[in-house]
């Protein structure tokens, strides 16, 4: 391995490393603004300057800087010192000194280096350059005179979000950021230019003036608004949770997360359920605990106790799952289920219903067929790898589903399920490529496998799959879920036979001859119709659709306000910290079916979480190790079937309003009227 | 000061429908073979360039976005360049683009005084345009002609060694439409001495 000196240190680095990377790796700390590990590197605010002995006779900007063999490195020099002093001083020239009222004032790059290399008074006395700010929509604030033009906004929405949305325009003491005609940025990814932005010129919009970082209590947590659980962490004020940040894990999210994930939280604070309703001559009325669990228990023993339904919804967690279970089974009734969409998976075999290759894969790819799936808006993180194979691997990626703008150039092979038979038969153009590819990967989608054909549909792409795969340890075979919660209530086996191909005409059929009591577990995607006649317990925390039918709702905690275990797409263990305590009375899901359990049969045995989540890994293994992957390599289902011509019609309709909080914030009902609704 | 070049922002009071002429249309298939064909946005420079002389000397929003299309690149990658360079003029100019120099050789010549006799004779101010179209003045820095200093170019041609005398005849015949010659305005060939060096 080469070699190289750094203060006096010799290390050994890999080849094609920078210098800042090889600094890095002798303990250096290198200061920057423009350099970022994940974007492409410019090397325009000179911030990183170091001394190279025998090299040119002035410093070199390290980020840009392949390190060589041999090379001789001083980063604390006198000329280092002088060097970045004066980059100081002309990135200062132009900056206000406005901190005080800056929302990033606290945790800003631009702060803390000047804090370093700053003069402590100006030599500067002519006039401060001032920037107009720019419309970038409702999540990003602007107040462009603070730019100081590293142009990582630029790379980012290029690079990354794939969007060409924003541009630095003139150039010198006239350069500005901006949007083409100051459009709105139309990324799902949007916000992390707030994250990216090393000074206060790009900012959150919703947390505005809110708070400053030092008075924040910060829980690292994950999050719950699709189905891959990136990494997050959630800064809270008392009981308001005022802001959601990425945590950087490769494995998952790497540095980002959405705009939903990041913005939606403000309807954490709104539409809640804060206190136990009953209903009372027709109307929902404020109630108690003791109350509504003995209504409860009334009408399980009126409506026969093996007829009670169990549904789960987008943010279910294992421990609920589990609890309603078993105490559904007490009460022998097996009527509990999960898949609220219709999603087929086949039984007895998990990678039905999982993405078996990892997220981390989709980098390696270069052939994707994506069947019936919009991951821009199913999973917009997922998508960015998509878009990272793309631009690195020039993967070919096909489509079989309506064609939707995407993030990347595709082939669009068809709007109907049926070209599966046509891949089968293998004649086709994108045959070739996924023969020919070293590690193509099929991404099936919800919207493919909803119907009562969903389980062929899933047995012929594994057949595709099983024919295309190259390396034995990489499953090509992806089942793409958009909610947290599905594959850990698979794995827990939370479905009932009776409720496949069709969810809502088997619900419906029980529920209209049994008219029986049906929990809800933060079941919002529900029709309505379908429980007129049944005794709706609704079990939530937002104020959505279905507690507008219910007849009992139990305020539950949202997910930053308990700890729960969750199963991500990948079969990744996933738990969440509490970050505040729950608003109102709200309790948690697995005390409340302790509690009927109680008044009914005493057959729950845990006593608190701990006793609860033995109890679970003592059944079901695979919930034991956290944060770990035994990945799924063989297709068992594989059988190529005849596919009937079934439109693919994508199952979400706006990507900032789907589930309960979100329909809840205000931020991302702004979104929807000036992002998607303007550019309809 | 201001200059129609050096503007980060699309002119929207004007902004009629563009399109290829097809001779254009011919001379820009010609400028894309020359890069390969998965680099044809290089020829962005070009093509604005072209576009520019269609549409009378600027660029408006439709044929900004028009030599996006052409080389499906994002309008905002187009709209950087060509706010990056001031010889794109981001705004309507007259019909004689008049451009001074005024960097040390040309000022210490007297650039000065040929910058107050256009705004004489154009009535219009630096930077604007006059009333009647005709002239867009503006000063420059450095046009590379330093030897003919003083000099100023109108649309493409270089106009040099002038005087007050000089300058004020070729804007007045450019008012009148009459025709003016290109170059030297004192009669010499290209950079040759001035005066005939003694024998």
């Amino acid at each position: 391995m080469p070699s190289i000196t750094i203060d006096n240190k010799k290390i050994e680095f890999e080849n094609g490393m920078t210098v800042m990377q090889a600094c890095e790796l002798a303990g250096a700390e290198i200061p920057r603004f423009c350099y970022h590990e994940k974007l492409s590197i410019a090397g325009n605010c000179r911030m990183c300057l170091v001394e190279m002995e025998k090299g040119p006779p002035k410093p070199v900007a390290s980020c840009a800087m392949p390190a060589g063999d041999g090379m001789v490195i001083k980063t604390d020099s006198e000329m280092v010192k002088k060097a970045r002093k004066g980059v100081m001083e002309f990135l200062l020239i132009n900056h206000p000194l406005d901190c005080p009222i800056c929302d990033q004032g606290g945790e800003c790059d631009l702060q803390d280096q000047a804090m370093y290399y700053g003069f402590d008074k100006t030599r500067y006395e002519e006039n401060k350059r001032a920037v107009q700010n720019k419309n970038m929509g409702p999540l990003v604030k602007t107040i462009m005179t603070r730019c100081i033009h590293c142009t990582r906004c630029v790379r980012f929405s290029t690079e990354v979000a794939g969007v060409d949305d924003i541009g630095l325009l003139g150039r010198g003491e006239n350069a500005e950021i901006t949007t083409y005609l100051e459009k709105t940025i139309e990324s799902e990814l949007s916000g992390n230019v707030i994250d990216l932005c090393p000074v206060g010129a790009l900012t959150s919009k919703p947390y505005a003036f809110k708070s400053r970082p030092w008075e924040l209590t910060k829980t690292e947590t994950y999050d719950v608004f699709d189905g891959i659980g990136s990494s997050i962490r959630i800064d809270t004020r008392g009981k308001k949770v005022l802001r959601a940040l990425p945590r950087i894990n490769e494995e998952i999210n790497e540095e980002w997360i959405s705009d939903k994930s990041r913005f939606a939280i403000d309807g954490l604070s709104r539409q809640r359920l804060d206190s136990v309703y009953t209903k009372l001559n027709g109307k929902l009325q404020k109630s108690n605990w003791d109350h509504a669990f003995s209504l409860i228990h009334d009408q399980i023993i009126k409506t026969g106790k093996q007829n009670s339904v169990f549904l789960s919804g987008k943010f279910t967690d294992a421990e609920t799952l589990f609890a309603a279970k078993k105490f559904s089974e007490s009460l022998k009734s097996f009527y509990y289920d999960c898949r609220f969409d219709n999603a087929q998976f086949i039984e007895n075999s998990n990678e039905s219903f999982k993405f078996n290759s990892t997220i981390q894969e989709i980098e390696n790819s270069d052939a994707i067929l994506l069947i019936g799936t919009n991951p821009r808006w199913e999973a917009a993180v997922l998508n960015a790898r998509i878009r990272k194979a793309f631009l690195e691997n020039n993967c070919q990626i096909g489509v079989i589903g309506p064609k939707v703008n995407q993030t990347y150039r595709y082939n669009h092979l068809s709007d109907s399920l049926n070209y599966l038979n046509k891949l089968s038969d293998g004649n086709t153009d994108f045959n070739k490529v996924l023969n020919n590819a070293k590690n193509p990967l099929i991404i099936i989608g919800t919207s493919a496998i909803n119907t009562a054909d969903g389980k062929k549909i899933l047995e012929t792409s594994a057949a595709l799959a099983k024919k295309i795969q190259k390396n034995k340890d990489i499953n090509p075979l992806n089942i793409l879920y958009q909610d947290i919660s599905r594959v850990g209530a698979l794995e827990l086996n939370f479905y009932n036979k009776y409720f496949d191909n069709n969810y809502n005409l088997q619900l419906k059929k029980h529920i209209d001859n049994n008219k029986p009591v049906v929990f809800l577990m933060g079941l919002d995607e529900v029709d309505l119709s379908i429980l007129k006649n049944a005794y709706v317990v609704y079990l939530g925390h937002h104020g959505d659709q279905s507690a507008s039918v219910a007849d009992v709702i139990l305020p539950t905690p949202a997910y930053t306000e308990k700890t729960s275990t969750y199963m991500n797409i990948e079969g990744r263990v996933i738990q969440t910290n509490k970050c505040h305590n729950p608003l109102g009375e709200a309790k948690e899901e697995w005390k409340i079916f302790r509690v009927l359990s109680n008044l009914i049969n005493h057959q729950l045995k845990f006593n608190n979480l701990s006793e609860l989540r033995d109890e679970i890994t003592k059944n079901f293994n695979q919930f034991t190790s956290i944060n770990e992957l035994k990945p799924n390599k063989n297709i068992t289902f594989a059988k190529v079937n005849k596919i009937d011509d079934i439109k693919i019609q994508y199952n979400i309709n706006n990507f900032y309003m789907n589930d309960s909080i979100s329909r809840s914030s205000e931020t991302m009902a702004l979104c929807t009227k000036d992002i998607l609704n303007k550019a309809a | 000061m201001h200059h129609p070049g050096t503007n980060n922002k699309v002119y929207k009071k004007i902004n009629d429908n563009f399109e290829w002429s097809s001779e254009n249309f011919k001379k820009i298939s010609e400028i894309i073979k020359k890069y390969p064909s998965n680099r044809i946005q290089s020829a962005v420079i070009p093509l604005l360039d072209l576009a520019q002389r269609q549409n009378r000397g600027w660029l408006s929003k439709n044929s900004l976005e028009k030599v996006a299309e052409t080389l499906s690149m994002s309008y905002i990658r187009v709209l950087e360049v060509a706010t990056f360079y001031s010889m794109f003029n981001l705004e309507p100019i007259g019909k004689n683009f008049v451009q001074i120099c005024r960097t040390t050789p040309c000022w210490l010549r007297g650039s000065d005084k040929l910058s107050r006799v256009a705004q004489e004779v154009c009535e219009t101010n630096i930077g604007e345009t006059s009333d009647d179209k005709k002239f867009t003045v503006v000063e420059v820095e450095c046009l590379g002609a330093c030897c003919n200093a003083p000099m100023v170019q109108i649309n493409d041609d270089y106009y040099e060694d002038l005087d007050e005398k000089s300058f004020k005849k070729l804007l007045q015949d450019l008012k009148t439409n009459k025709s003016i010659k290109a170059g030297s305005q004192i009669g010499r060939k290209s950079s040759q001495p001035e005066r005939k060096l003694d024998a």
